[in-house]
């Protein structure tokens, strides 16, 4: 039987080739809009984890309460003792100490005299120390557009369009103005190794990263810590642990009643994205959902539409003296076969197309404007192992589904009207 | 006869109270001779507690000639040892050693703190005289720091821009005309962004100045700068090339 209908469905490309196609094409839609829409969410959370808030962050409780002004003279004291303690007793995290700061970018001429002036901002992190993870997480070597990273302390890396704003170069030297912890005006003169290209807007138009040690010494932090953040060694962002880090740390080392105790704040709150959250995680459902519900209709359309196209053929073998029962099971198991044959093919179409979006990505840098969103201007989609099966829910059971319900009629007809049906 | 009687007593006490009550631009006019200086070598520390409850104590020497010139260096800790600020009329300069740059100070910069103290760099160059910037009212009498004082709301005269200070209420010595307490205004007169008080003064020759100065950011998050003048000389002769930006790198 199987053969037979092999033979059937190959010989007629109404019963297979149309179908697969519409099965695949709706599968494949199905996977790419998936890994898409994963692939934006998780780099939004991936870059807010990245350049600002870490999966946990410590500070001092003041700080935490003024960190949109970034108050460095709140900061947590005996950084490098907190480092240890956190090293030691949450093994779990990768621990890495910054420091936000903003100032004047004064670019001068021969004469030492100021050329060009521009606000920006600078986070310093741990560019030279033996155990530093910060230059793989913050991937600086693929974005360099010109020179190096940084060799040598006093060395700094500076947005692209920053640089191009101010007229600068790798190589050249410029002086930020800016205030120390005690609040003195200080001026410190950096030597720009090299020019990158972060692909976030916000930190290509006004950021340059400097060497922690710089910045502490420049800022006259002494062993003060503004900022810890804490990265899980082998996952993305999971909240509910989170949380639970956060909940333990700041029962054991927090004191409500000292402005200068250490806080850990889970990600999602330190960065205010824990609406977003919801919202994003409600949403990339519901929209998923859309996904495979209007596929599945025009899948479940498709399987009716095969089984209604072949009602007279039905008729026939009906009348040569088939059962009703085998039939009804030839249909499905039909209809099983051009659904997985669809859904296989759109999987791999779709894992294919997501894994180009994912490797190569596609560039609206031109689009964003003067976004301030830490959102890249490059969007890949992301492979999870969810798109490998996503695809075998509407391909699969919509198609099932329609053949199933259209090849009900089957049972409804009268064996004796049949020939009637086929003379007419 | 009791109209003559009334019309008699108002002869006599009318030109007293107007004796005993200087108008207030007489009082101003005092003041700027009491706090103006034609020139000046002065040196100071100034005491700042920060929010932490952290003191900072930043000594410095400066010189001033006239009312828009002016250097000052300071002189410790040595973090800041070799940082000079120079007051050329409007603008204002400032060196450090460490970056070996003369950075110009302007606009929203004029008005940021020096060193983290309750001072801007308005306050720190100020030297201009209060008649020539303000108009003034007597608007009261009140006792400060037991010195009875005059009551002055001061306003910014037509004309004039680039004034840190829109308002300030003085409450000046009646004796030394020196104003023992301010309260200094935004423009629309109601938001108070500075405090200022003498808390002591020191005869010098014939002349009353202010020993030790608090200022209070009302902004600022700290507790207070306390500014002690330490020493001071007038009418010193000081060389006018050290009041040049070539000057500053030595």
């Amino acid at each position: 039987m199987f053969r037979f209908l092999m033979k059937g469905m190959l010989r007629d490309r109404h019963r297979s080739l149309l179908p697969s196609i519409v099965v695949a094409m709706g599968v494949m839609l199905t996977v790419f809009m998936f890994t898409y829409m994963k692939g934006i969410f998780d780099d939004f959370f991936n870059n807010a984890a990245m350049y600002d808030s870490g999966h946990v962050k410590i500070t001092s409780r003041a700080y935490y309460e003024e960190k949109d002004v970034l108050p460095n003279d709140l900061a947590l004291e005996d950084g490098p003792g907190m480092m240890a303690m956190l090293r030691s007793e949450y093994p779990q995290l990768n621990w890495s100490e910054r420091v936000k700061f903003g100032g004047l970018l004064d670019a001068f001429d021969e004469n030492r005299e100021t050329r060009a002036q521009v606000g920006a901002g600078g986070i310093g992190i741990d560019f030279f120390g033996a155990d530093t993870a910060e230059r793989n997480r913050w991937n600086l070597g693929a974005g360099l557009q010109e020179g190096t990273l940084p060799q040598k302390p006093g060395d700094i890396i500076m947005g692209k369009t920053l640089a191009s704003q101010m007229d600068l170069k790798a190589g050249d030297d410029v002086t930020l103005i800016s205030s120390t912890v005690n609040g003195s005006m200080v001026l410190n003169n950096f030597h720009i190794s090299g020019i990158i290209y972060f692909g976030t807007p916000p930190m290509d138009k006004s950021m340059f990263l400097a060497d922690i040690n710089d910045v502490k010494s420049m800022l006259d932090m002494g062993d003060w810590s503004s900022e810890i953040l804490g990265y899980f060694n082998t996952s993305n962002y999971k909240d509910l642990v989170a949380i639970a880090l956060a909940t333990e740390f700041n029962a054991v080392r927090s004191d409500p009643n000292d402005r200068f105790s250490p806080q850990m704040t889970p990600m999602l709150d330190d960065a205010g994205l824990r609406d977003y959250f919801g919202y994003a995680s409600k949403a990339g459902s519901i929209m998923s959902f859309i996904m495979i519900f209007a596929m599945g209709i025009v899948l479940w359309n498709t399987g009716l539409m095969g089984a209604i196209r072949r009602y007279g053929e039905m008729g026939l073998r009906l009348a040569v003296g088939e059962s009703k029962g085998h039939v009804y099971r030839s249909l499905i198991i039909e209809s099983l076969g051009v659904a997985l044959m669809g859904t296989i093919i759109g999987t791999i179409f779709g894992l294919g197309f997501s894994y180009w979006l994912q490797e190569v990505g596609f560039d609206i840098g031109s689009m964003m404007g003067d976004s301030q969103m830490l959102i890249p201007t490059i969007i890949r989609a992301r492979i999870t192992p969810t798109a490998f099966y996503i695809g075998f829910f509407p391909g699969v059971f919509a198609t099932l589904l329609g053949a199933a319900l259209s090849g009900l009629r089957i049972f409804k007809r009268d064996t004796a009207s049949l020939f009637k049906e086929l003379e007419s | 006869m009791r109209n003559l009687l009334t019309s008699f007593l108002l002869l006599v006490a009318i030109p007293g109270f107007l004796m005993a009550q200087p108008d207030a631009e007489e009082i101003l006019r005092k003041i700027d001779k009491q706090m103006v200086t034609e020139s000046a070598e002065a040196t100071a520390t100034m005491v700042i507690t920060n929010r932490r409850g952290r003191e900072t104590r930043i000594t410095s020497r400066s010189w001033s000639k006239g009312e828009n010139t002016s250097l000052v260096e300071y002189l410790s800790p040595a973090r800041e040892k070799g940082v000079k600020m120079l007051r050329l009329e409007d603008v204002l300069w400032m060196y450090t050693p460490q970056a070996d740059r003369v950075i110009q100070i302007s606009g929203h910069m004029l008005r940021q703190s020096v060193s983290g103290s309750d001072l801007s760099y308005e306050d720190m160059v100020d030297n201009g005289k209060l008649l020539d910037l303000y108009d003034a009212a007597v608007v009261g009498e009140d006792v400060f720091m037991d010195r009875p004082c005059y009551v002055l709301r001061l306003r910014v005269k037509e004309g004039v821009e680039d004034v840190a200070y829109a308002q300030r209420k003085v409450w000046v010595d009646k004796k030394r005309y020196l104003p023992l307490k301010e309260e200094r205004y935004a423009k629309n007169g109601t938001t108070l962004l500075k405090n200022f008080e003498i808390r002591s003064v020191m005869k010098i020759d014939d002349r009353w100045y202010p020993k030790e100065m608090y200022f209070k950011d009302v902004m600022a998050k700290g507790q207070g700068t306390l500014y002690i003048i330490d020493d001071i000389k007038f009418g010193v002769n000081i060389p006018e090339y050290m009041f040049t930006k070539a000057a500053l790198r030595e």
